[in-house]
């Protein structure tokens, strides 16, 4: 659009300099130098605004070029160090998912015999039980099953303990939703970001055919926000991710104490 | 220590609450409230008589370290005890929420046992200076 409109205003231009040029021959002709003098004065003057139009068109594009620049660098920022951070990232959710997993079937089979065999037992006993309630059973016989039951009383209050235990392990190992949920929150603000600057740049690469922009946004606010003020989650080892991290609960009381807790 | 005290668990994934409050359960304290995050929690512990507060750091609109200031801002609920359960574990995190006066730290992942230690922790100190 812009080029077509380029070209009319220029054949515009030519036009009305042509006409001028004829009123110009046939004044002179008729010996009306003032009028003429004017005239010339008139044409000097729609070349220099022809002229002021055109650097100030040159001026728009370098401004366009150089903002198009600074996303340039944004972007390379991104493919240089925030891809390779987010494969990271999400190395990280997989290895905490998968190690969530493995916890929970461990504690799984650790403990589903353990149930499975006081059920069993408890079958067994109920069994000798109901025998002994309808005195089918000797005495010999039911001294033999009082240890039994005695011994399962036993087993079942240190099974019971086993199982609470286990299931404490199947609950401690939900805490990778949260872990990897912050991750993968982290990863999805960062693919906004690419595709709002993947957006930019076509954008600033199609402004030649569109309406020049001024409302370039600016910088990424959160690249600038305080000291982690509003957390980012848990730091994943092997990305860019800034400062100096604790190893472990331990760390984190030696350094309060150190801060006089 | 009381049982019975009325604690406030903050954080904005409800995996991670409902895991602290079964241990809280665990250690015998049944007095639980939630909220998801300090911008609701707020609110809620300036009426509602709470004895202690556990919260995450980085959740949406009011992060924990906010919420921590705004409590220790507010003269009716000033000296409500502050545990931070957070995946946040920069030095410089930690500095900052000892200065905005936390009470006790935990980085995640945790284990049950160094929540009942710190809560201990927490509870034997109030006392000792109370």
């Amino acid at each position: 659009m812009d080029k077509s409109q380029d070209s009319d205003k220029e054949a515009l231009f030519k036009k009305e300099q042509l006409e001028r040029a004829r009123e110009l021959v046939q004044m002179m002709e008729a010996g009306q130098e003032d009028k003429a003098g004017h005239l010339i004065e008139e044409l000097g003057r729609m070349h220099e605004s022809m002229l002021f139009q055109e650097l100030g068109k040159l001026t728009r594009d370098l401004h366009e070029a150089l903002n198009s620049f600074r996303l340039d660098t944004r972007l390379s920022e991104l493919t240089h160090q925030d891809i390779p951070d987010a494969k990271e990232r999400l190395n990280y959710v997989v290895a905490m998912t998968e190690q969530a997993a493995h916890r929970t079937l461990n504690a799984v089979e650790d403990n589903l015999p353990v149930a499975e065999s006081l059920a069993t037992r408890a079958g067994e006993l109920g069994a000798e039980w109901t025998r002994f309630r309808q005195r089918e059973m000797s005495l010999e016989e039911f001294r033999q099953v009082s240890q039994q039951l005695s011994d399962f009383l036993a087993d079942t209050e240190r099974d019971a303990d086993k199982l609470r235990k286990g299931l404490s392990e199947v609950l401690m190992a939900q805490d990778f939703q949260d872990l990897t949920g912050q991750v993968i929150r982290r990863v999805m603000t960062l693919v906004q970001d690419l595709e709002d600057n993947l957006v930019g740049l076509v954008r600033v690469s199609g402004q030649r055919l569109t309406k020049p922009e001024t409302d370039h946004r600016p910088a990424d606010p959160r690249k600038d926000a305080g000291p982690a003020s509003a957390g980012t989650g848990p730091a994943v080892s092997g990305t860019s991710d800034k400062g100096e991290v604790v190893s472990g609960q331990d760390d984190v009381d030696d350094l309060l104490s150190s801060l006089g807790f | 220590m009381n049982k019975n005290m009325k604690i406030l668990i903050v954080d904005d994934f409800s995996t991670m609450r409902r895991i602290i409050k079964n241990l809280l359960r665990d250690l015998g304290y049944n007095n639980t409230s939630e909220a998801d995050d300090g911008h609701t929690a707020l609110p809620m512990l300036q009426n509602g008589n709470y004895d202690f507060l556990v919260t995450d750091w980085n959740m949406p609109i009011m992060p924990g370290i906010d919420l921590l200031r705004a409590v220790r801002a507010d003269p009716r609920i000033k000296d409500l005890p502050v545990l931070m359960v957070t995946a946040e574990a920069k030095r410089e995190q930690i500095v900052e929420a000892a200065q905005a006066g936390v009470n006790g730290y935990i980085v995640k992942p945790f284990t049950a046992e160094t929540l009942r230690e710190k809560i201990d922790r927490i509870f034997e100190r109030l006392e000792q200076n109370g």
